[in-house]
């Protein structure tokens, strides 16, 4: 049974280090005239998006075929999904063309271990409701890296709508994971209960406490997850109290979103065209860091460690 | 349980410089030639070949390095992934003759994928092998321009190439069955 990647608690700090080496790899393949390697020629790649994606869609899309994989990409609307089919009898149908990945986005969480269950394909967690959406993780840590330096030590701090992020939810599980000090700050309604101690994060609900962080991760209102006026006030209001601007922020401060943004909400309108945030990388680098997931989870099927690595490139010849 | 010395250190750094010598009788002006170096012993090699050259004729060819994970041809069927290297290549290929550098040729299969990698690059007028050994058992039409030592070996063996920049000594030894797990 191949490995999956569910969450991002599925792979150890040495592996997210080897993942971003060999996403840097793909960046030298991005930059040629020919943008595409034969490494995956040969192997089928499904995307299965049940929910609205246009970054993680196109970016996967595009990654398998740089690696020249056969890539077929189902969304909801216009396949069968919309006339009801369930979500185990959409796998059946799909695993029977013996792909060898299966990438998937749903709505509900837990939606990827169950797919998981009716298929030999490895499965790509691709956002799963409120759960998690561990590429998205893997991308930020590469951005931050290469961007603004070694995670460890560095204080991340999320802010916005923490309840309703997968994001934020792998993206505070992959920064601790390297060694990053992550807080959380947003209105009381919009932080999950316990957050402290389930997230083992500090929580504040002033946007003031955003000061201290290297990194301010701005968090998108999941507006069509929360029905109106019942969790906060108006939005107008929440971009008065928790809107990130430039004026909440000081020097050298790095933004991230991982879009789509609602602009003048969560993000001030000048501050998302800042080309100083971090934005715009986060987008160019999801897709090489794709293409290392893939390749590594069709290269070594059954998981690799960095010794094992190193073991089998010695007694090659 | 054996492991024998082939060659040692200084019979190792007299082959690398009858090769460099050879490199040089070869080709009139080095600094026309591209020397790239397969990872991940090729590239030592693929240096000390470079400053040897230099010193021989005086000018310095240039120096690239290659990766082959993204071009072979048994992913999946190994036990790991393999470890992805940089490929530098800071010169257009396309006005060069190119000379691959390896430690080792066996079966060519590592060969033939440094050509598909190499050839994305660009279409060079002559490409050329150099190794430090031929171990023979070739599985592909290939065969080296250059070659340091001939050795025949036994499929069961394992030729292990030692580089003072990597290894912290220069020899080649022979491993038999028992030693390569």
């Amino acid at each position: 049974m191949p490995r999956s990647l569910l969450a991002i608690t599925d792979v150890d700090r040495a592996e997210v280090a080897r993942l971003l080496r060999v996403a840097n790899r793909f960046r030298e393949v991005m930059a040629r005239d020919i943008k595409k390697v034969p490494t995956l020629r040969g192997r089928t790649i499904v995307n299965l998006f049940f929910e609205a994606s246009t970054r993680t869609a196109t970016s996967f899309e595009l990654a398998g075929k740089r690696l020249s994989a056969d890539v077929i990409s189902i969304k909801g609307k216009g396949s069968s999904l919309e006339k009801g089919e369930s979500l185990k009898d959409t796998v059946l149908t799909l695993a029977s063309y013996a792909p060898d990945v299966l990438v998937i986005r749903h709505q509900s969480a837990g939606a990827c271990a169950l797919a998981g269950r009716y298929t030999d394909a490895a499965v790509i967690n691709a956002g799963d409701g409120k759960h998690a959406h561990p590429t998205q993780a893997l991308l930020d840590l590469y951005t931050v890296e290469r961007e603004v330096g070694p995670i460890d030590g560095l204080h991340v701090a999320f802010v916005g709508d923490i309840a309703h992020s997968r994001v934020a939810r792998s993206g505070i599980a992959g920064f601790r994971m390297m060694g990053a000090k992550v807080s959380v700050v947003g209105p009381p309604t919009l932080l999950p209960r316990h957050a402290e101690e389930s997230l083992g994060v500090d929580v504040s609900t002033d946007i003031a406490d955003i000061a201290d962080a290297d990194v301010v991760y701005v968090l998108r209102m999941q507006l069509e997850r929360m029905g109106p006026g019942r969790l906060v006030p108006s939005l107008r209001e929440y971009a008065a109290t928790y809107g990130v601007s430039h004026a909440r922020l000081r020097p050298g401060q790095r933004v991230m979103h991982a879009g789509p943004i609602n602009r003048g909400v969560e993000i001030a309108d000048d501050l998302a065209d800042d080309p100083g945030t971090l934005i715009v990388p986060q987008a160019a680098n999801g897709m090489i860091v794709r293409m290392a997931v893939l390749y590594d989870l069709i290269a070594a099927p059954e998981g690799a460690s960095e010794q094992r690595s190193a073991l089998g490139d010695a007694v090659a010849v | 349980m054996s492991a024998t010395v082939l060659v040692d250190g200084d019979q190792l750094r007299r082959t690398v410089a009858r090769i460099a010598h050879e490199i040089v009788e070869r080709h009139a002006d080095p600094a026309a030639i591209a020397l790239v170096g397969i990872h991940t012993r090729g590239v030592p090699l693929a240096n000390r070949l470079a400053e040897l050259i230099k010193s021989f004729a005086g000018a310095a060819p240039a120096l690239g390095t290659l990766d082959i994970a993204l071009y072979r041809d048994d992913l999946g069927s190994r036990p790991a992934s393999p470890i992805v290297h940089d490929t530098r290549l800071e010169f257009s290929i396309t006005e060069r003759a190119v000379i691959l550098v390896d430690d080792v040729l066996y079966t060519g299969r590592t060969i033939r994928a440094a050509l598909d990698a190499l050839l994305d690059y660009g279409r060079p007028p002559l490409v050329q092998l150099a190794v430090l050994v031929d171990r023979g058992h070739r599985e592909l039409p290939i065969r080296p321009d250059y070659v340091g030592r001939n050795f025949p070996t036994d499929t069961r063996e394992r030729i292990a190439v030692r580089l003072t920049q990597i290894d912290g000594v220069d020899e080649i030894v022979r491993h038999t069955d028992e030693e390569v797990r």
